[in-house]
């Protein structure tokens, strides 16, 4: 099982998933610093990515749409906050309109991704941050649901597992 | 589809609550059970009357709703508010699950 645990904190807005990988931190890292490879797991299964910037340093800025199932493109950004290879790094992700410039209605998701070496393999821990329920609607807007429909039964075990 | 039944000022009440570590511990104490402010003010290190105004605070967000039997003011948690919340977690914890696999994908491909 590649996933070993996720946290839900729905009060504070926050997910953190622990992910265990067998190879070495620096190729783990690899997958975030190389666009090629990062465009090939960062899109959901339906909205493939494609990365036309990653200036993968501080302060450096990310640029990529995705590709729905009927051909709508959801664009989006980051902005590297933090960068310490091949240990931590620290983004905003944000939504961007049609031409590529960041919208400013919606806040970015903040990510936090911690790869620490783990028997002979890799522990990545990412905890992303939302600034409040608004989300909701945009990312619904934009398709990012797809497919991912749940019943209301398991939110509301979620709720009362909070 | 959920569509938006919250208007801005309702939005910035909901923020501004959240906002705070305590408030946050109270609303996700009172969703799971129920509690009197008497028995919050016991749990933090500060007077009755500042966990009534977190509490009120919530209450003007509706995260929470207060209910007066006898001398005592019962708290419970209104979900509603927070179930949207939930509902974006849990889509955002299926699209990193399938970021993490798709990982674990690459890293065998490498290897094989």
């Amino acid at each position: 099982m590649t996933v070993i645990s996720s946290h839900k904190d729905t009060a504070a807005l926050t997910l953190t998933i622990v992910a265990e990988y067998g190879a070495a931190p620096d190729r783990v890292w690899r997958v975030w610093e190389d666009p090629r490879k990062l465009e090939r797991w960062w899109g959901p299964p339906t909205w493939p990515a494609t990365f036309e910037q990653h200036d993968f340093k501080v302060g450096g800025r990310a640029a990529y749409f995705m590709t729905g199932p009927d051909g709508t493109k959801a664009h989006g950004w980051w902005q590297i906050t933090a960068i310490d290879a091949p240990n931590r790094l620290e983004f905003d992700d944000g939504f961007a309109d049609d031409r590529g410039e960041p919208t400013s209605e919606i806040p970015p998701i903040h990510c936090t991704v911690t790869l620490e070496p783990h028997g002979g393999g890799t522990r990545m821990t990412t905890v992303s941050s939302f600034a409040g329920v608004e989300h909701l609607e945009k990312m619904i807007e934009m398709g990012m649901e797809e497919g991912m429909k749940l019943a209301e039964g398991q939110i509301d075990a979620l709720l009362a597992e909070d | 589809m959920v569509v938006s039944q919250f208007d801005d000022a309702e939005i910035d009440r909901i923020f501004h609550a959240l906002a705070d570590a305590t408030r946050r511990d109270i609303v996700t104490r009172v969703l799971r059970q129920e509690e009197s402010i008497s028995q919050l003010a016991r749990r933090y290190d500060m007077s009755f009357a500042a966990v009534q105004k977190h509490v009120a605070v919530l209450a003007r967000a509706s995260l929470v709703v207060k209910q007066r039997s006898g001398r005592e003011q019962l708290v419970h948690g209104n979900p509603e508010v927070l179930r949207k919340a939930a509902r974006l977690l849990d889509e955002y914890e299926q699209i990193w699950r399938h970021r993490a696999q798709a990982i674990e994908d690459i890293l065998s491909e490498e290897d094989a």
